[in-house]
């Protein structure tokens, strides 16, 4: 029988035991969720890959650090859809890589910012949200207001077709005079403007 | 739950679930049956002397283990987690969600009820649904139209008389539930006008309501605006309703300075205030509409016609 004496002396034993152990939890977690439909097809035909502008602002939405204070994930409580709209479901993050749902909520939840204001008030608001919203606390990105590079941008959406998004070769090609004479502020506000955007809650 | 992309998942996860769940009570049963007596040793002696005890595991926590083993398996017998078996009490947080919004409607639904079948007017002078239009306006208006509603630079003045769309209840109706779009272009409908000839309109516009103006440029900007402006403004600058603001009066909705308004001329601009009708549902719609209307701008009756034909706004309802 496996005794504690066996296992104790035996490294290469203990070693598979524990593995086995710490990853059941995963396995049944985890690995079941690539393998299902909710979380693998996107949630209507609204759903899309970000467009070059929209994908260079998402990476400013990183760069910048958006997601240590804004979620992007509206629970199904009553009191998060009153305030933000129809609840997230996972097939609205297909494209998503990687995720921005975020788990800090300084600011509002952005998951259905798209819309909801006009590109003339996140442009103020971005560039110093006082100038909106007087009680806010979120920092101005003034420097936003300039022009984007788009050097990386190809090899970025090759990198995330490796990964299932569906760009093809035309788009991927076409991709860098999409961003020109863009500044980072469209960049961001294109990408806030399609955020949500594909599921609508409707009274 | 049914959602997996073959059944072999469900079985996948049901069969590691329980396997592991029985293994551990199984585990535990054959570590407490082992035939020990209290105070013998495992047989290691480190450090000359260091011992270490084999004791039995204590009752209390071998039955807290087997209890929180029996409730596992009562828990995935009720509630969702057996691979594609939805439990017996059919939980889903959807379901949960929609419990939880039937009851806030049957709670709040007939509040908003009664004020929907009201006249907006009427509902405007109720000091309940002023409380209630408050609230919402200042969830969902105020990051716009400022919490005062008297707005900003870009954001109009919810609380004066002059009425971009129009100022009855049936016109902020349409506003708010279905959004509004505005766009001037740049240089009117006269693209080839100079920058010079842009100061003289400038100064024109700004002579319309009595503002310090160059009296010889604003005679040379009357002719331009004539055929550059007058097609959407008028020719006295009077505007419309739903076609072009009023430029006669001292309300600027992006500022009055010559600076601003040879801005506003040379790149034009475009405004958006987006939909709620969808967002908020009928009800909300109509309490906001109401407190708007009764912020003091609202008006009786339409001042122009209005060019925006908000011909599918339905009458409010008699009381």
């Amino acid at each position: 029988m496996l005794t504690h004496d066996k296992i104790e002396r035996n490294v290469g034993l203990l070693i598979v035991l524990t593995v086995l152990t710490v990853t059941v939890g995963g396995l049944l977690e985890i690995v079941p969720l690539f393998f299902q439909k909710s979380t693998t097809t996107p949630a209507n035909e609204l759903v899309k890959p970000y467009d070059p502008v929209q994908l260079s602002g998402r990476d400013i939405y990183i760069r910048e650090g958006c997601y240590n204070c804004h979620s992007q994930m509206i629970r199904p409580f009553r009191a998060e859809t009153e305030r933000y709209g129809h609840y997230s479901v996972a097939g609205e993050f297909v494209y998503d890589h990687p995720f921005q749902w975020g788990s800090k909520r300084t600011g509002p939840d952005l998951a259905r910012v798209g819309g909801r204001y006009s590109d003339l008030w996140h442009r103020t608001h971005l560039l110093n949200p006082r100038d909106v919203v007087p009680e806010s606390n979120m920092p101005a990105y003034s420097w936003l207001d300039r022009p984007l590079k788009d050097g990386d941008i190809e090899a970025k959406m090759k990198a995330l077709r490796v990964v299932g998004v569906p760009y093809t070769d035309d788009e991927i090609a076409g991709a860098k005079k999409a961003l020109e004479g863009k500044s980072e502020l469209d960049a961001l506000i294109a990408y806030l403007q399609g955020m949500g955007t594909a599921i609508k809650q409707v009274r | 739950m049914s959602d997996f992309v073959s059944g072999f998942w469900s079985i996948y996860v049901t069969g590691i679930s329980l396997v592991s769940i029985v293994g551990c009570g199984v585990f535990l049963w054959m570590q407490s049956t082992a035939k020990q007596a209290e105070g013998q040793t495992t047989g290691h002696v480190w450090d000359e002397t260091l011992e270490e005890f084999n004791n039995p595991l204590p009752n209390w926590w071998r039955w807290l283990f087997y209890m929180t083993i029996a409730f596992s398996l009562f828990y995935l017998a009720m509630y969702p987690g057996l691979g594609s078996f939805a439990g017996q009490y059919k939980w889903s947080s959807a379901g949960e969600y929609e419990s939880e919004m039937k009851k806030a409607d049957a709670q709040y639904g007939p509040i908003f009820q009664k004020f929907l079948q009201q006249d907006v007017r009427t509902v405007a002078a109720n000091a309940e649904a002023r409380e209630m239009g408050q609230r919402l306006f200042v969830t969902y208006c105020a990051q716009c139209h400022g919490a005062d509603a008297n707005g900003q630079k870009g954001f109009p003045n919810l609380t004066d008389n002059d009425w971009l769309f129009g100022g009855t209840p049936e016109q902020i109706k349409e506003s708010i539930a279905k959004g509004r779009d505005a766009m001037m272009p740049a240089k009117g409908v006269k693209p080839d006008m100079d920058a010079e000839q842009i100061k003289d309109v400038a100064n024109y516009v700004r002579s319309l309501s009595g503002l310090a103006a160059d009296s010889i440029r604003a005679q040379r900007g009357k002719e331009v605006f004539g055929t550059a402006c007058a097609a959407c403004h008028g020719p006295d600058g009077k505007g419309a309703i739903g076609l072009a603001p009023n430029l006669t009066d001292k309300v600027w909705l992006y500022g009055s300075s010559e600076a601003t308004i040879t801005e506003t001329i040379t790149k034009g601009r475009a405004n958006h205030m987006p939909a709620f009708g969808e967002f908020l549902g009928e009800a909300k719609v109509h309490l906001l509409t109401a407190y708007v209307y009764g912020l003091g701008g609202g008006v009786a009756e339409p001042s122009a016609p209005s060019v925006a034909a908000p011909a599918d706004v339905a009458a409010p309802n008699a009381q």
